[in-house]
């Protein structure tokens, strides 16, 4: 069907553009327009230029204002309002600079077209004008570059000590989190332990991984900083969590770090956007296979006091996969058996 | 020196073209070394190859703007790849957006583009028989097409192209359990790029070489048209960066046949864990990105070239601040270099390291600003003339704006953190790079069609074709700046498993709408091109009065370019609309001492010098000819 329609609309289009090319070329021929520097269509030319500059001015600024609450994403964390900030003051200074050269550039081709018996001016270089046009960009661009190396600078600074530890691994094609547990300390891990029921790989040899615990939702405080460790198992993926304006890359072989300081829980955000199903999510950005699309992990924040009855009520990793620490030496199995006996 | 060896080399040329008069078919057009036939094998392999490419991505456009429709009729193309319930194959989705990728930014608008121009331009404005060397510039292209064979080839195989991104990271591009289109496609893809760096290091030494050697009498650095400036620049930054792509290849190709560890390290992949470690994935984004910054202006220059030309002639203007121009393009060579980290702010790069690539890449901002600035100033107070060429470098110039001001945004790494691979990132590059190229394309071939040829392209379609394809590309690249800023991500087969995604299926809509209609809007470009090639108007020697050497040569130029002596060259090439003269231009070949009517200042002394020289060249030319006879 959808074949049918293409064929037909491509006939008519070719069809259409012979007739107007057959029809055009006689007439340009019968009133000798070929023959003369710049035809008639050079008005019509300049005009247009005109038009599109109004039309689609207009255009822009409708659907810049209209969708607003739409493509401008809450923001959720403390870093986020200043790289919106960051983002919101490039967008009016470049801003500013695309309408006034768009407006010179597209005005300029209607004042100056052709016309028969002018001549243009001979204008070769103005050292004063390049000079003035070179530095004034730099200025600019210094400005904004010292805004964003300050927020950039802060935001990959080392984390806090308080930071609360939580460990993401993407692997084709889903996130695997992991909580350092009381201790607040992840255990090792070695991607040669990986396994159907030791997706992180986790190594239980070392003592601070008996009491980490998994989760199927990233749970996080509201105003404490929150310090994703991540890692890759297989290719590179990229944690991106839009709300949070948080993005790193997710390399096998190499842990990447990202810190933040969520704002507001989940709940605060339903009230604020009305909508009682809102979620932070976590989207896969780098390009990893079939199911890139599909890496979808919640981050649910929430009050500091809720996060801690949270975590004191996960159970450890081990309590109910006891098959991962039965081969441990003895001493450490004592320790795995004690903290599974806690939690039963 | 240099006239002596010129006087010497052009003598020779022309003996050498005296005997030159028996080409066959396949000596003419097949595997010919006259730069003018290997330009327009460039030009229409590269059209080919657009024509590709486009379709490909109407492709994937179909799936993102209409994902609840059966592609069941697309079967009969490609088979397998269409889902038993009608969908696109979300794998075969990944491996349509790395072929448009990597043939758009490689083959249509490096060899399409740079291949066409640099070829076609380069003895004819600096005044030569021919390229340093026809016989590697036959290479060239012949490289070019086998690197297209292969290409063309991985994508009808079974387990598909290659699919991991036009970039091809590694380790999704090194293991076949990642992807299917990592086995035979991705090494296809490996040989074909090979053979392709090849090419254009071939096509680039020519250039270069020529540039410096084979300029006729008087056209020094100074008076070289900005479009041969910006070829030979081009062909720097290429030769320099092309086998930096080329050793990341072969690491590539060592991690993915003989068990090495470059990039690999500790992956754990369809049950078992790899023995590789050590290795590192962001080592090979260094090295592409060595190459692939770099590249972002082997596509770009030769356009801004293409256009200071187009504007200059068709604004009956000299192009404003020439040298500021020339200058612009330097620095730009130079800072391509040391900016390609900033496209790893997010890899998990050194911070540090990311604060030093923001620095530099917001100091070429200031060039492009440059530029900029001086088109337009170029357009004031000019008499335009608004032929297909000029329209398409105004279009151009409009979309360098637009895409060269969003990457001010992606610079900042602060603000990248949430763009980047965002739809942002896509508006940004298909503006900056992808479309002011091709608009660079469309002019270039638009204005010197008559010397290709010997015809007129006809005008009117050509505006037709403008308008639609300069509103069109709007329509497509700037709704995505909407999308990217809400966050949705590049390279997704559907975003409607996220909350925050699940929206713009109406904008998505009608961006794949406006994508079908350009694409249609370029059949009349190809319906022109080539009934122009055979039916058009038969073109004058110089139809737009253009002071550059091409348009000296004979309508149909032989190979060898001139017939008689190659004409020396007296002034720069945008004596324009210049005070005191007749006419509103003055070709290369006039001497200043010819037009003392409108000479400046500092002319007049010159032509004295040249006076002199002109002496001398007489002299030279009544020796030859009695030692000749």
């Amino acid at each position: 069907m959808y074949g049918f329609l293409i064929a037909i609309g491509s006939l008519l289009l070719l069809s259409i553009i012979w007739m107007v090319y057959r029809i055009q070329t006689l007439v340009s021929v019968v009133k000798g327009s070929d023959k003369k520097i710049a035809s008639s269509s050079n008005k019509i030319n300049a005009l247009m230029f005109i038009v599109f500059l109004v039309g689609a001015g207009g255009l822009m600024f409708w659907y810049s204002i209209k969708e607003f609450d739409n493509y401008q994403l809450p923001i959720a964390s403390e870093h986020g309002e200043v790289t919106d900030q960051l983002f919101w003051i490039t967008m009016a200074v470049t801003g500013f600079i695309f309408i006034v050269t768009h407006i010179l550039l597209f005005w300029f081709p209607y004042k100056y077209q052709w016309k028969e018996g002018r001549k243009a001016s001979f204008y070769p270089d103005n050292n004063k004008l390049e000079v003035i046009w070179t530095i004034v960009p730099a200025i600019v661009l210094t400005v904004l570059v010292i805004g964003g190396w300050r927020a950039w600078s802060d935001i990959t600074a080392p984390a806090p000590e308080n930071s609360h530890v939580v460990e993401i691994l993407g692997y084709q094609f889903a996130w695997e989190v992991r909580y350092p547990g009381m201790d607040n300390t992840l255990g090792e891990h070695d991607y040669r332990l990986t396994s159907a029921s030791n997706v992180s790989g986790v190594d239980f040899t070392d003592k601070n991984s008996l009491d980490d615990f998994m989760s199927p939702v990233v749970v996080i405080p509201k105003g404490e900083p929150v310090l994703f460790k991540i890692r890759a198992r297989d290719v590179l993926h990229s944690v991106f969590a839009p709300h949070m304006r948080l993005k790193m890359d997710a390399v096998p072989g190499m842990p990447t770090r990202f810190w933040f300081t969520p704002t507001k829980t989940t709940e605060e955000m339903r009230r604020e956007t009305g909508n009682e199903e809102f979620v932070y999510e976590i989207a896969c950005t780098e390009i990893c296979g079939r199911g890139h699309n599909a890496m979808r992990k919640e981050i649910r924040v929430v009050e500091p006091d809720e996060f801690r009855k949270w975590v004191s009520e996960q159970k450890p990793y081990i309590v109910n996969n006891p098959s991962l620490v039965e081969n441990l030496p003895a001493e450490l199995k004592e320790l795995a058996e004690i903290t599974i006996s806690e939690h039963k | 020196m240099a006239t002596a060896s010129v006087a010497s080399q052009s003598d020779a040329a022309h003996d050498h073209h005296d005997h030159e008069h028996h080409d066959n078919f396949i000596t003419k057009y097949i595997f010919t070394t006259d730069h003018k036939m290997i330009g327009k094998q460039f030009l229409v392999t590269g059209i080919f190859w657009a024509i590709i490419g486009g379709l490909l991505s109407l492709i994937f456009r179909l799936q993102l703007g209409f994902p609840d429709m059966s592609l069941e009729w697309l079967r009969p193309i490609l088979g397998g790849w269409i889902t038993p319930d009608g969908a696109l194959d979300p794998e075969f989705y990944l491996a349509l957006v790395t072929m448009h990728g990597t043939i758009m930014v490689f083959f249509v608008l490096t060899a399409g583009l740079s291949g066409t121009f640099s070829n076609f331009l380069i003895p004819l404005q600096i005044g030569a028989r021919d390229m340093a060397s026809g016989f590697m510039n036959m290479l060239s292209y012949w490289f070019f097409f086998v690197s297209g064979v292969i290409m063309f080839v991985s994508l009808f195989i079974e387990t598909g192209p290659a699919g991991g991104g036009w970039v091809v990271y590694p380790p999704l591009s090194a293991l076949e359990q990642a992807i299917p289109g990592s086995g035979l496609g991705m090494t296809l893809w490996l040989i074909s790029m090979t053979f392709f760096i090849a090419s254009s290091l071939l096509g680039g030494i020519n250039y270069i070489t020529t540039v410096i050697n084979l300029r006729t009498k008087g056209m020094s650095f100074s008076r070289l048209p900005l479009t041969i400036w910006a070829f030979f620049l081009t062909a720097v930054i290429g030769l320099l960066s092309f086998p930096v792509l080329f050793s990341a290849a072969l690491l590539l190709v060592f991690d993915r046949s003989f068990g090495t560890s470059f990039y690999l390290s500790d992956i754990y992949i369809g049950g078992e864990a790899l023995p590789n470690t050590g290795g590192s994935p962001v080592l090979y984004q260094h090295l592409f990105w060595f190459l692939g910054h770099p590249e972002v202006y082997i596509v770009l220059l030769p356009a801004l070239g293409i256009t200071s030309e187009v504007i200059a002639t068709n604004a009956r203007k000299p192009i404003f601040g020439y040298k500021a121009m020339i200058i612009s393009m330097l620095g730009i060579t130079i800072l391509s270099f040391v900016v390609w980290a900033h496209h790893m702010f997010v890899s998990g790069l050194n911070p540090f390291l990311g604060s030093i690539f923001m620095f530099l890449t917001l100091i070429i901002a200031i060039p492009s600003a440059v530029k900029v600035f001086n088109y337009l100033t170029t357009l004031w107070r000019g008499n335009l003339i608004f032929t297909p060429g000029m329209l398409f470098s105004i279009g151009l110039v409009s979309f360098f704006i637009s895409g060269g001001l969003t990457g001010i945004f992606l610079g900042n790494s602060a603000i990248d953190i949430q763009l980047h691979d965002t739809y942002f990132v896509v508006a940004h590059f298909h503006l900056v790079m992808g479309s002011a190229s091709f608009f660079g394309l469309m002019a270039g071939v638009y204005h010197w069609f008559p010397k290709m040829f010997g015809r007129m392209m006809d005008a009117r379609l050509g505006y037709v074709h403008f308008w639609a394809t300069f509103i069109g590309v709007y329509l497509v690249f700037f709704p995505m700046h909407y999308i990217g800023i809400a966050g949705f991500p590049r390279r997704y087969y559907s975003w409607t498993g996220f909350e925050f995604s699940n929206m713009y299926t109406d904008l998505n809509l009608f961006v794949s709408v406006a994508a079908i209609l350009t694409f249609g809007a370029q059949l009349i470009f190809l319906f022109n091109f080539f009934y122009s090639m055979y039916r058009g108007r038969v073109a004058t020697l110089n139809p737009w009065r253009s002071n550059t050497l091409e348009w000296t040569t004979p309508l149909h130029p032989q190979h060898g370019n001139w017939p008689g002596e190659i004409p020396s060259v007296y002034r720069w090439p945008y004596d324009y609309s210049k005070p005191g003269a007749a006419e509103d231009y003055i070709p290369q070949t006039v001497p200043l001492s010819a037009t003392p009517e409108s000479n400046l200042p500092h002319e007049q002394e010159l032509v004295k010098l040249e006076k002199e020289i002109i002496a001398e060249e007489e002299a030279v030319l009544v020796a030859n000819e009695s030692t000749n006879s």
